[in-house]
């Protein structure tokens, strides 16, 4: 009895995530290995375009004989690259009509065109004509016969299910003089924003956490950044930044505080001078990830106030009988009891920084330095238009996810061990 | 009372309320006020000294009295170095230097001989000082895309810090860009899109995922914890390797260019975190409840219709939100499927505004304040549940 209840639950627990499963293995992990095939392969964007068999009716009267019309079929095939094999065409005619003289490559019958035109290669293009009469002396109606569309099919090669396979993507992606670049500009970019976000997030973590008036107010301003859309405010951002009308700009030298426009997303390297050592900062790189902490930190303040309001109070009391100050209060207390979240946080935000693509595309858009690995799939796959190489710029992130996964699972299980 | 004490709360405290009359001051310039010096010299020394006075004079006059007359004196002062400002900007100044004397009226000679108080000090003033800083940085950007889309590109060009409201021109004509974007940009469809594609995904993602998370909840079969921690694994892989296969795939489906591809794709991105939030809320309801259910004749599909869906509506509402603010914000999938207008959604139409002939600015930043605004009202309304849903699924954003 109960191993058949059981049977029944396995059965209901099957079908109520069937659907789910089916759905994100066919969206998710299906894409995510079809990502292997494809980068092993030379496609680029035109070549996704199937290739299709195109005919053009045009119907003219004859002028000598108004009991014949000639129908001219041009015909063309729509790609460039591929040959379409095995053409099949088929029209329909109307009742009282037939055709005077048929190639041999057409046949027509009970009212059917049908024609089996064989090969077309790349760009092949060709008039098909065939002249009709009427059968009972009636007047032919141009717009009858227009009306019938012809149906053509035919076979094509998919570049993307055949078995030719190569190894140019990954050389192209390793060889490249700027890969090691992409990568240091890709973790500079993640590191400082990961850090960034989780030191601001703790700032106003410990702000908030103390009582003051329009507390719940303050803390729902802190998240706007996070929760509104990132088009909207990357292109705020653009607009404050701009060299000659943003805001920023206007402002600093309205103050004079410096002397002309400083393009903050658009220069590569900015020098400064410190303490007679001159330092090559990069510019437009920092300012995006200036971006990404503000945007971001609003996470990280979440996370850590929500640890921080559940640290029983009797320890700040015993710290403050002990007479401690502020700082000790908080190296002593709250760091270690804080530092558990701050390090899932820290993998967490690590990951999603990594594969960050909107803010830096919308901000930059991958120019002055700010070529991201995510930025270079895009670049790779839709602006250079090589599907194959933007693949396997993407099977290189997914290597790189998975040792992060890889540490991070193994930090989550230690963890859970300690509790 | 020691020097250190004295001389840390006098620097600090007239720092900080520098920095106020500072935002205060890029605020109002911002209205086209010709303001071109902080005064840093000046208001820092008055400062200091006003400060020296607020603990000479202590307790001995009224506490009220003391802060206003201090305010008013501040004012004054402030009123005497700039010149040519309008009443209101003084009266701003006045309020401010009301708050910042109210804030240092308990700090007396008791105060500052005590141990530690130098350090209590910095952070009480760290804290207001974070307080005031992390809103103005957070919020002007904000604020910024709001007054933008009030202006013209002309009187912006003419003076590019004015950017105080003409209230006399009438609302017609200060709604302008409103009416331009949603009458020649089409934005009233990107809208309509973009709120059937958001309301589409929460239901259609809800309706995979509740019978799902309550299977991975209560039921127990084979692969159960493979499946819980696939679920996790898979949350964590993120747009951009997608997006490559499913542009091949979807371009030769046909998929492309309709709403149906993006119902598709925002379901299965964010089915993963929805069943993990809703599988984690269903553990915690009393089996109880569903054994009386099963006792009473109920199925499956009673028990989660009669027993788990009325209990957990938090859960799901903060669910639904959380996926609807998804959707809604989501800009990578609608950038690489949508390349037709009449399909756009409204981040995909706000980026082909940008990127297509010189659009004025007015008009981007309208379109982007008809975006932002649904998504930061409903924050607003519904944070308690928004918050849970961002914390539970915080791992991705």
């Amino acid at each position: 009895m109960s191993s058949k209840l059981a049977k029944i639950e396995k059965r209901t627990a099957y079908l109520l995530i069937l659907p789910s499963v089916l759905l994100v293995f066919s969206i998710i992990l299906f894409p995510i290995f079809s990502n292997i095939w494809i980068s092993f392969k030379n496609v680029e964007l035109k070549d996704l375009r199937i290739p299709e068999p195109r005919a053009k009716k045009l119907v003219k009267s004859i002028k000598e004989n108004p009991n014949q019309i000639k129908v001219i079929y041009k015909l063309r095939n729509s790609s460039l690259t591929q040959e379409i094999t095995d053409v099949k065409f088929k029209d329909k005619y109307p009742d009282n009509i037939e055709p005077i003289s048929l190639n041999n490559k057409c046949q027509f019958k009970s009212n059917l065109l049908k024609c089996e035109l064989g090969n077309w290669p790349k760009k092949y293009r060709e008039n098909l004509e065939i002249v009709f009469q009427n059968t009972n002396n009636q007047e032919i109606f141009k717009k009858e016969l227009k009306s019938y569309k012809p149906k053509l099919s035919g076979k094509s090669q998919n570049i993307l299910l055949t078995y030719e396979f190569t190894l140019n993507n990954f050389k192209k992606v390793i060889k490249d003089k700027a890969f090691i670049d992409l990568l240091s500009t890709t973790f500079y970019y993640t590191f400082f924003g990961t850090i960034g976000a989780i030191v601001f997030g703790i700032l106003a973590a410990q702000m908030v956490n103390q009582k003051f008036f329009g507390r719940t107010f303050m803390r729902s301003v802190l998240l706007f950044p996070y929760v509104a859309p990132v088009v909207a405010l990357a292109y705020t951002w653009e607009l404050l930044l701009d060299p000659t009308s943003g805001t920023l700009n206007n402002l600093l030298i309205n103050y004079q505080i410096i002397d002309g426009p400083i393009n903050l997303l658009g220069q590569k390297y900015v020098t400064l001078n410190i303490f007679g050592f001159d330092f090559k900062l990069r510019l437009a790189l920092t300012t995006v990830i200036i971006f990404e902490i503000w945007r971001y930190f609003p996470l990280a303040f979440l996370f850590i106030l929500a640890r921080l309001q559940a640290i029983p109070k009797e320890l700040y009391e015993a710290a403050d009988v002990d007479g401690a100050n502020p700082i000790q209060k908080f190296l002593n207390i709250t760091l270690p009891q804080i530092l558990a979240v701050i390090s899932i946080l820290f993998m967490i935000r690590f990951i999603w920084n990594f594969n960050k693509f909107e803010d830096i595309f919308l901000l930059t858009g991958g120019a002055s330095g700010t070529r991201t690995l995510p930025i270079n799939v895009y670049q790779q796959g839709f602006s250079i238009g090589d599907i194959g190489m933007g693949s396997a710029v993407s099977i290189v992130i997914v290597v790189f996810l998975l040792i992060f996964m890889f540490i991070y699972f193994k930090l989550l299980g230690k963890r859970a061990d300690e509790n | 009372m020691k020097i250190k004490n004295i001389f840390t709360y006098c620097f600090i405290s007239s720092l900080f309320l520098f920095s106020l009359i500072c935002i205060w001051k890029i605020l109002v310039t911002l209205q086209g006020i010709e303001l071109t010096n902080f005064n840093f010299n000046k208001l820092f020394i008055f400062g200091i000294i006003l400060c020296v006075i607020n603990l000479l004079v202590g307790n001995k006059l009224n506490l009220n009295i003391k802060i206003i007359l201090l305010a008013f004196l501040f004012s004054i002062f402030d009123y005497f170095i700039s010149t040519n400002l309008p009443i209101w900007y003084s009266f701003g100044i006045f309020l401010i230097s009301l708050f910042f004397f109210n804030n240092i009226k308990d700090y007396d000679k008791n105060f500052l001989s005590k141990n530690h108080s130098s350090q209590k000090l910095f952070f009480n003033f760290l804290t207001l000082f974070g307080i005031t800083l992390f809103s103005f940085v957070i919020l002007f950007p904000f604020y910024m895309m709001l007054v933008t889309s009030f202006k013209t590109q002309a009187l912006l060009l003419l003076n590019p810090l004015d950017f105080s409201i003409n209230f006399a021109q009438g609302l017609p004509e200060l709604f302008k860009s409103y009416f331009i974007v949603f009458k020649d940009y089409n934005f009233g469809r990107y809208m309509l899109t973009s709120t059937i594609v958001s309301l589409g995904t929460v239901i259609i993602t809800l309706i995979f995922a509740i019978p799902a998370a309550y299977a991975v909840a209560r039921l127990n079969f084979f692969g159960k914890n493979f499946l819980s921690t696939s679920i996790l694994i898979i949350y964590l892989f993120p747009a951009i390797v997608l997006v490559i296969p499913l542009y091949t795939i979807f371009s030769q489906l046909g998929l492309r260019n309709s709403i149906e591809g993006l119902l598709i794709v925002y379901t299965a991105t964010t089915l993963p975190v929805a069943i993990y939030m809703l599988q984690g809320y269903f553990k915690s309801i009393p089996k109880e409840l569903e054994e009386a259910g099963i006792i009473d004749g109920q199925n499956w599909l009673g028990i989660i219709f009669k027993i788990i869906l009325p209990l957990s509506l938090p859960a799901i509402s903060s669910v639904a939100l959380y996926v609807f603010m998804i959707a809604w914000n989501e800009f990578l999938f609608s950038l690489m499927f949508l390349d037709r207008p009449n399909t756009f959604t409204l981040s995909r139409a706000i980026q082909f505004l940008n990127v297509g002939a010189e659009t004025p600015r007015q008009y981007l930043m309208a379109g982007s304040v008809v975006v932002t605004l649904p998504i930061l009202i409903i924050f607003v309304y519904f944070e308690k549940y928004l918050v849970s849903g961002l914390t539970a699924g915080s791992v991705k954003g």
